[in-house]
C-alpha cells in the first residue's frame, strides 16, 4: 500500500519527510511519473504540488527567490524574471512543452539533478544559492556545490528544497543561455550552456560559464572563466574555445556523440564571448 | 485511497492506489476512453487533459494528487451535440488523419484558445505561436499544416471576447 500525504503547510511537510525519508517527494511528476506502471510503486508519496510555502517568486533589488514548487510556466511568465533574468525565462520556455511547463518545477529540476536538466546551467551561471529545510532547521548551499555526481545531490534524507536565491545580474553583466537538441521542444538536449559575463566596455572583467550534457552533472567551466578574464570580446572567444576543448570529456550515447558534443560546446561558448 | 475529483463537470469518486495514473483512472475506472495513451513518458501529448485550467499530460499525473481537482477530457469539450470551436475547426480543415493524437490535440488547442494564449497577432506570428504551444502534441501520420490552420481558425473565432474572461476564471488551487 502506497502511503499518501498532501501537507497543509511546511511544518507538516517537514514532519512527514522526517517520518518517511523513503517516500517519494512528488510535485509535478514530469520526471518521476515517467513509465509509472512499469516501475515499482513508492512506499509513499509526499505531495508537494502547489504547497504554498514553496510556490512563490519573491523579488527584491538584489535577489529573486523562486520557490522549489514554482512551475516553469510561472517562471516563464513572471514579468520581473523575464526582464531581469532573461536566460532563466528562456530556459523555462524550452523545457518540454506547454503540458510539461504546467507541471514541472524548479525544485524538480534541481532535485532530480539530471546532467541534462535544462535550467541547471542557468542556475550555475547566475550563481544561485539553494535553501533547504528539515525539522532540524534551514541551511543554504551554493548551487555550484549542490551536485555531487550522476543524479546525486547534497540533499539529506530528511530535507526538502525550499527555494533558489538568484542574485540579479548588474547592468554591466550580460547573461545568455542556449540549448542544442534535435528540436526545441520536448527532445532532451545534446549540449546546453549558459553564461554571465561582466564587461567593462568590451573587456571581460569576470565570467561564469556553465555547460550541461557534457559530464555526469551540470558543470561550471572554470578553465574558461580564467582564460577570458582581462581579454577583449572576440579574443576571448578563441581563448574560451581552447579552454573548453581541454576541459570537457563528453560521452557517446543514444542522443549524440562525444565528438559532436565537444565541437558544439566549443562553438557555443565561443559565441558567448564573440563581439555581437 | 479514496479520491473525489470533478470530471467534465460531474463529481466522480474512485478508490485506488495514489500511484495510479490519472490516465488509467480516466480510461479504466471512468471508461472515458477518448483520452489516449501514446508514449507514457510525457513526450507525445496524446493523453492531454485539462487539470485545474491547464493542459497537462495525464500519463504523468498521480491520481493521489487529483483529489478535489477539476479535469476536462476530450469528452467534455462539446456541449451536447454542439462541438467545441476547436473540434469544428479540426473537422472543417481536415486536421486529422489516423486520429490517435487528435483527442490530445483538440484538448490542448481548446485550452490554448480559451486562455487566449495565441493573442491577437498577425497570421505569421500566430502560426509560430500555435506551433510552439502545440509542440507537445506529436502527430506521426500527417503534417501539422492543417492542424495549425484549424487552431488559428478556432482562435480567431473564440479569442477576443470570451478568451480574456476564460483566463481570469482559472483560479489557483
Amino acid at each position: 500500500m502506497t502511503g499518501y500525504v498532501r501537507p497543509r503547510d511546511l511544518d507538516e511537510a517537514l514532519a512527514t519527510r522526517a517520518a518517511h525519508p523513503d517516500w517519494m517527494m512528488l510535485a509535478g511528476g514530469t520526471d518521476l511519473m515517467v513509465n509509472a506502471p512499469h516501475r515499482e510503486a513508492p512506499a509513499g508519496i509526499l505531495d508537494l504540488w502547489r504547497l504554498p510555502a514553496i510556490d512563490f517568486v519573491r523579488v527584491s533589488d538584489e535577489v529573486i527567490a523562486i520557490g522549489a514548487g514554482t512551475t516553469w510556466h510561472d517562471v516563464e511568465r513572471h514579468p520581473v524574471i523575464r526582464a531581469r533574468m532573461r536566460p532563466l525565462a528562456a530556459a523555462a520556455r524550452e523545457i518540454g512543452a506547454l503540458q510539461i511547463q504546467a507541471r514541472a518545477t524548479l525544485g524538480g529540476n534541481v532535485g532530480t539533478s539530471s546532467p541534462v536538466g535544462d535550467s541547471l546551467p542557468v542556475l550555475l551561471a547566475l550563481d544561485a544559492e539553494l535553501e533547504v529545510a528539515s525539522v532540524r532547521g534551514r541551511r543554504r548551499v551554493p548551487y555550484r556545490q549542490w551536485c555531487t555526481g550522476y543524479r546525486t545531490t547534497q540533499l539529506l534524507p530528511d530535507e526538502l528544497i525550499l527555494c533558489a536565491h538568484l542574485p540579479v545580474p548588474g547592468p554591466a553583466t550580460r547573461t545568455t543561455w542556449r540549448k542544442i537538441g534535435t528540436r526545441r521542444a520536448q527532445s532532451i538536449s545534446k549540449v546546453m550552456g549558459a553564461a554571465a559575463i561582466t564587461l567593462d566596455g568590451d573587456l571581460v572583467t569576470c565570467a561564469r560559464v556553465a555547460l550541461g550534457a557534457v559530464a555526469e552533472r551540470p558543470i561550471r567551466v572554470t578553465a574558461v572563466e580564467d582564460a577570458v578574464r582581462g581579454q577583449r570580446l572576440g579574443q576571448a572567444a578563441e581563448a574560451a574555445r581552447a579552454a573548453v576543448r581541454a576541459a570537457i570529456r563528453p560521452i557517446d550515447d543514444v542522443r549524440s556523440t562525444a565528438a559532436y558534443r565537444r565541437e558544439v560546446a566549443e562553438n557555443l561558448v565561443a559565441r558567448f564571448f564573440s563581439m555581437a | 485511497m479514496k479520491v473525489t475529483l470533478e470530471v467534465n463537470g460531474a463529481p466522480r469518486t474512485v478508490e485506488c492506489s495514489p500511484w495510479k495514473r490519472l490516465l488509467d483512472v480516466l480510461r479504466e475506472d471512468l471508461r472515458l476512453t477518448g483520452t489516449k495513451e501514446g508514449c507514457g513518458e510525457g513526450e507525445c501529448g496524446a493523453c492531454t487533459v485539462v487539470l485545474d485550467g491547464e493542459a497537462v499530460n495525464s500519463c504523468l499525473v498521480a491520481i493521489g494528487q487529483c483529489d478535489t481537482r477539476r479535469v476536462t477530457t476530450v469528452e467534455g469539450l462539446a456541449r451536447g451535440e454542439a462541438l467545441h470551436a476547436v473540434q469544428r475547426a479540426l473537422v472543417a480543415c481536415g486536421g486529422a488523419q489516423c486520429g490517435i493524437c487528435t483527442p490530445g490535440i483538440a484538448v490542448c488547442a481548446a485550452n490554448v484558445v480559451e486562455r487566449g494564449l495565441i493573442g491577437d497577432t498577425d497570421d505569421a506570428t500566430a502560426r509560430a505561436r500555435v506551433r510552439e504551444l502545440l509542440a507537445g502534441n506529436i502527430c506521426r501520420c500527417t503534417g501539422y499544416q492543417l492542424i495549425v490552420d484549424a487552431v488559428i481558425a478556432a482562435a480567431r473565432e473564440i479569442e477576443g471576447g470570451a478568451a480574456r474572461q476564460a483566463e481570469q476564471r482559472i483560479d489557483p488551487v
